[in-house]
């Protein structure tokens, strides 16, 4: 029994290891967002555009931007898919929305956001927006090897794999490090 | 250990199998598809004449080329986020036209985009017919 027990323990640690994608001294770490992929949400969506973590916006924002008719004008481009992958593209944005996430910075963008607002722009969550207030324009959209602030992996090194945007791993291309 | 190996093997193999079957290029039968629900033999000359071709939209031109390029052979952009697009021509990408699914996809998106509306079945049949032969 005791055994039993041992082995359930264990293998709740070693999944929740694995989940996180991120641990120090083998004590899992949730500090990003969840770093989830989906192959079918890449290949619709990441064609265009880095595959955004479902955890950066709150569930109805996901389902405002999914809704048929908006994604027939999604910012000004046609975003238009086969109707069973946006549903099984909907679910796993929604399924892993910042709503229920146990990643800090899920938690402050849904504290950040308002119960009656719904913000279809990553780069509009009040969080987001704080965070890069302090930001010149002219490293970011005056900064050709950035754009926009729409582009997280062009600053954000370790987004991609690890879902971490800690600024101490932010460099701004034709800028170096940052530093707040 | 060795039916392990074997067996690990025999899985590796089925891999290999998987994606030479996914990487088949199907335009041919796209195209039979086309021709199938009415459209006519291709014709690459329209269907080039069409891929150049500019459409005005909100005061801006627009055709294929903006994100494509002039040249097939090489790298595009998206035109509002400026993410790279693999070259279009199957001669220098063979991971073109391997699925009818994307292939569907993007005439649907882009055509709305370049001129404002879907394109119809004979010009899709031109513009990949075009794209076949580059």
């Amino acid at each position: 029994m005791i055994r039993f027990l041992l082995v359930c323990i264990l293998s709740i640690f070693v999944a929740q290891n694995v989940y996180a994608a991120d641990s120090f001294l083998g004590i899992p770490r949730f500090k990003g967002v969840a770093p989830v992929k989906s192959s079918l949400y890449q290949a619709n969506c990441a064609e265009c555009h880095f595959a955004y973590f479902p955890g950066l916006l709150p569930a109805r924002s996901w389902k405002a931007l999914m809704h048929p008719k908006s994604l027939e004008d999604h910012f000004g481009e046609n975003a238009e898919m086969d109707e069973r992958d946006r549903r099984m593209i909907l679910d796993f944005l929604v399924n892993n929305a910042a709503d229920d996430s146990y990643y800090k910075r899920s938690i402050k963008i849904r504290r950040s956001i308002p119960d009656n607002a719904r913000p279809l722009r990553i780069t509009q969550v009040p969080y987001i927006k704080r965070k890069h207030s302090e930001i010149p324009n002219r490293l970011i959209r005056g900064n050709p090897k950035v754009r926009s602030l729409s582009n997280c992996l062009n600053c954000h090194t370790q987004a991609a794999e690890k879902g971490v945007f800690d600024d101490d791993t932010v460099f701004i291309k034709g800028y170096g490090e940052w530093d707040d | 250990m060795v039916k392990y190996m074997s067996r690990l093997l025999l899985i590796c193999m089925c891999c290999f199998a998987m994606t030479q079957v996914a990487s088949a290029n199907v335009l041919p039968q796209v195209m039979d598809d086309f021709m199938a629900q009415g459209a006519h033999e291709g014709d690459a000359d329209a269907g080039k004449a069409l891929w150049v071709k500019k459409f005005y939209v909100e005061g801006k031109a627009r055709s294929c080329q903006t994100c494509h390029t002039a040249d097939l052979t090489r790298y595009g952009a998206h035109a509002r986020t400026g993410k790279e697009i693999e070259p279009m021509a199957p001669s220098v990408n063979s991971m073109r036209f391997n699925e009818a699914k994307k292939i569907h996809k993007w005439l649907r998106r882009n055509c709305k985009w370049v001129m404002g509306r879907e394109c119809s079945i004979q010009e899709k049949v031109d513009i990949l017919l075009f794209l076949q032969k580059q």
